[in-house]
């Protein structure tokens, strides 16, 4: 993005007194090396996520150690697992209780499109009831595909810009009850 | 009060608001999670870079805090909202006030001037931090009440009563040093423990170990953070807190360990003073340079000691949080009444029994 015209000499004149930054710049860099996890975790790609917190793939390394088990101080909700048709409507709300900004993690087979599981009780992916920000298949995924997955989710929010970043409430289900201030 | 004391009283404040909340509590933070990856053998945050350098890790509590200002503020429907929202500042108002009594340095002559490195010399100091130290459960029982959610109340029941409870064992172990030291001043007591082998720690370990057992109950961290326990409560009473006003909760957290560690070092670890040196000796030490850049060197030395012991305590206190489980709720009661009580009581008892004989030589 060039300066011209005027927009040049106020940039030349103020330049000894202003640091001219972008705000979005310096908050998406906070928010990037800063998620605090919810971990919706409901079948066995636990155990991998657990590899992935625990001391031999570290997921602090990227800042994305601290698991907040109350959805209004959480940013990135990781979904480990099947979603059954009777776990839906909790997770939708839970999706709707977290407080902006916020990012979705489909981990696992089952959450990217249902996996193995095509029959009446299972949702076909998660992203027919809530946004996803990242997919990341496998049966389990291995941590490294988490860890490459968390990756590129950073380079996307580096990506994103204010203007974009309140997701609202999931398309599906009731509206959760809240002031927001 | 002249304009001298002023300045004086305004630096000292300044000093110690830039100590706790300017270094310690971002230090905390920081500290927590090295600290927390080098025991479970992990590498820990090092990833947030600035131009390439990532500072081992340093910058991930910068990132916390920008990520932190900039997310959503949320308070609930039917929520109190003046109280959720005043409920943070009450939390962290009175850890960090308790802190005026605490010396971080003695009495020095500067060009004329006495300066005593303390904010508030009080004669009742001792009385003062646990009267203080009281006022925070309001900050937790109301933010617990005005959330108007049942896990965040039942939150803050179990906290005041944890807070209450510890509080009666935490006044009665220091009984025994009042009685040792025969002073309620926090100054008078540091003082006297210019002599190593009059220090807290020598004739009052046992008061020490129970006083710390209180001191990290009241401040409700790791084995003894029931009010908060993730398993049962969700987030115990800041569930509903979100950005800012949730941190806020943690600053007070950490800024409550670092006054637990300065009224340990100054009830317990003699203050300032280094050990079998003092403070006259120190300043005579350095009288080549002149009586008032002598006392400004033995200032120096006095507060860095201080810092030293500070630390030290601090990393005790991360190492307790690290190692323990937590407790289950009516552990935690009984812990505190019937056995911290009864103990400290008992010393109550001995130490008024080794004054009176002569045991233990009052300074």
């Amino acid at each position: 993005m060039g300066v011209k015209g005027e927009d040049a000499e106020a940039t030349a004149a103020l330049s000894d007194s202003v640091i001219i930054t972008q705000l979005d710049k310096i908050v998406s860099w906070g928010r990037k090396y800063s998620f605090f996890l919810y971990p919706f975790i409901t079948a066995c790609c636990g155990m991998e996520f657990m590899s992935v917190a625990g001391p031999r793939y570290d997921i602090d390394r990227f800042g994305a150690a601290l698991p907040r088990f109350s959805p209004r101080q959480a940013d990135l909700m990781m979904v480990v697992g099947t979603i059954s048709h009777k776990q839906a409507p909790i997770l939708v709300k839970v999706y709707n209780q977290m407080t902006e900004p916020k990012w979705v993690y489909a981990y696992g087979a089952c959450t990217v499109s249902g996996g193995m599981y095509d029959n009446y009780a299972t949702v076909q992916g998660i992203d027919t009831l809530i946004p996803v920000d990242i997919y990341v298949p496998g049966c389990p995924p291995r941590p490294e595909m988490v860890l490459d997955g968390l990756i590129k989710l950073q380079e996307k929010v580096v990506r994103e810009r204010h203007v974009k970043e309140t997701k609202g409430v999931s398309p599906v289900g009731e509206a959760d009850d809240r002031i927001v201030t | 009060m002249g304009i001298a004391e002023m300045i004086e009283t305004i630096v000292k404040i300044g000093f110690i608001i830039g100590l706790t909340i300017g270094f310690f509590a971002p230090m905390l933070a920081w500290v927590e999670r090295k600290q927390s990856a080098v025991m479970q053998d992990r590498i820990g945050a090092n990833r947030a870079d600035f131009f390439g350098f990532t500072v081992i890790g340093l910058l991930h509590s910068l990132a916390d805090a920008i990520k932190l200002i900039f997310k959503e503020d949320f308070i609930p429907r039917g929520a109190e909202r003046a109280l959720h929202t005043l409920a943070p500042v009450i939390a962290v108002i009175p850890s960090l006030i308790a802190f005026a009594v605490i010396p971080f340095g003695g009495k020095y002559t500067l060009w004329g001037h006495e300066v005593n490195l303390v904010i508030a010399d009080l004669d009742v100091g001792v009385l003062y931090v646990f009267a203080i130290s009281s006022l925070a459960t309001y900050g937790v029982v109301i933010a617990g009440w005005a959330s108007n959610n049942n896990w965040s109340l039942l939150g803050g029941l179990r906290a005041s009563a944890q807070m209450f409870s510890y509080e009666v064992a935490m006044g009665l172990t220091v009984i025994g040093l009042i009685m040792f030291y025969q002073s309620l001043s926090m100054v008078d007591i540091v003082a006297k423990q210019d002599n190593f082998f009059h220090w807290g720690i020598i004739w009052h370990w046992p008061a020490f170990v129970l006083f710390l057992a209180c001191a990290v109950a009241e401040n409700k961290r790791v084995p003894f953070d029931a009010p908060e326990a993730e398993a049962e409560l969700v987030a115990g009473y800041f569930t509903e807190y979100s950005g800012m006003k949730f941190v806020m909760f943690w600053t007070a957290e950490f800024i409550e360990m670092v006054t637990i560690a300065g009224l340990c070092v100054a009830l317990f670890f003699g203050g300032h003073h280094v050990p079998f040196i003092t403070d006259a000796e120190l300043a005579g030490g350095f009288s080549f340079l002149g009586p008032n850049v002598s006392n400004l060197v033995a200032m120096l030395i006095g507060v860095g000691v201080f810092i030293f012991k500070l630390v030290a305590l601090l990393i005790l206190q991360m190492t307790i949080r690290w190692t323990m489980p937590r407790f289950r709720y009516d552990q935690i009661m009984k812990l505190g009444w019937k056995m911290i009580l009864p103990l400290s009581l008992t010393w109550i008892f001995i130490v008024g029994v080794g004054i009176l004989t002569g045991v233990m030589p009052s300074p």
